[in-house]
């Protein structure tokens, strides 16, 4: 029999770089820059998503997320959450490209504010753009396996399709298009937005999911900590259990002891 | 400008006064606020961290100054 494998040798690679965890986090409406450092280090995520803001100029010493999440320790994904068209997330990129000095960002065009669902055209747009001036874009997208195909020949090093709208917590709604995306694609896939507890996560990551983003159902959680505990432990089963391959499914009952010798 | 020489910028759609002559970076430190931690952007096009030392401060500049923040 051969030894099982190890999980840590089991990694993930993004434009060059390469992870262990395959959970991401974000680092919005948490309670705390406390509580949410906690939560970072409780997931085990190697990555976490940032939004860019204005400095607050009336008082510019206000805590800052940088003491709390080291960014040499936790590679930063800045994000474009608030834009609804190219050229605002393109402006955000620009300028968190300068503010935290690499390509690897998120790009997420939103199209209403009501369900938060991507705009595609403004997003296919913005990713061309980015590509053309060396970013490394990581793109949040429908869960349309075709619009995921045009956004990787565009030059997305990874294809984000939601799996149900931002901070609904309604788990996948769409578990045959996130595995035809992931079929299709040759770029990392992961499910963004839309998990609400940690079997969904699983569930992500057993249609063959490379990873797994998420913020508010671990912020919104009554423990944070336990939850991204929880988080990391069902996007690691979910692995194995996509590794492992699951049985196939009957329709009836298959004795699972021998019939044979029977008294 | 003003007669006393200096001049009028926005930061972050406030309106503020900044002696003439002010470089960018001297700008950021009188905010209270690191250079190294922040991205600027004037009138539209970013101002890249290497040059907002030589980079002086005109009248009716209109600056962005943003970071990172907790998000989603």
């Amino acid at each position: 029999m051969n030894a099982p494998q190890p999980v840590q040798s089991d990694s993930w690679s993004v434009a060059g770089r390469t992870f262990t965890s395959r959970l991401i986090v974000g680092t919005g409406k948490y309670k705390s820059l406390e509580e949410n450092a906690a939560a970072v280090e409780a997931s085990g995520a190697e990555i976490v998503t940032v939004a860019v803001r204005r400095v607050n100029i009336s008082d510019p010493n206000q805590p800052r997320l940088t003491e709390f999440i080291d960014p040499k320790k936790v590679t930063y994904l800045p994000n474009t959450a608030g834009c609804f068209t190219a050229e605002d997330a393109i402006r955000t990129l620009r300028l968190a490209r300068e503010a935290g000095g690499w390509n690897l960002v998120k790009l997420e065009v939103l199209g209403e504010a009501k369900t938060l669902y991507p705009d595609m055209r403004e997003t296919l747009r913005a990713t061309d753009v980015l590509v053309k001036e060396g970013f490394e874009p990581m793109v949040y997208c429908v869960d349309d396996p075709i619009a995921a195909k045009q956004l990787e020949e565009a030059g997305a090093v990874a294809i984000m399709p939601l799996g149900a709208p931002i901070g609904s917590g309604l788990g996948i709604q769409n578990r045959v298009t996130i595995r035809l995306i992931v079929e299709g694609a040759s770029v990392p896939v992961l499910v963004d937005a839309g998990v609400g507890t940690a079997s969904d996560a699983a569930q992500a990551m057993e249609l063959g999911c490379d990873g797994v983003l998420m913020n508010t159902a671990i912020a919104e959680a009554k423990d944070p900590m336990l939850m991204a505990r929880a988080m990391k432990s069902a996007v690691e089963a979910g692995r194995l259990a996509y590794l492992a391959g699951r049985m196939q499914k009957r329709r009836y009952a298959d004795p699972s002891s021998p019939l044979a010798g029977l008294i | 400008m003003t007669v006393d020489g200096t001049l009028w910028v926005r930061i972050n759609g406030e309106h503020r006064r900044v002696p003439g002559g002010t470089t960018i970076a001297e700008m950021v430190n009188q905010l209270g606020l690191d250079p190294l931690r922040v991205a600027v952007e004037r009138n539209l096009e970013i101002v890249p961290r290497g040059s907002l030392a030589q980079a002086c401060v005109e009248d009716g500049d209109d600056f962005e100054i943003v970071h990172f923040v907790g998000g989603g």
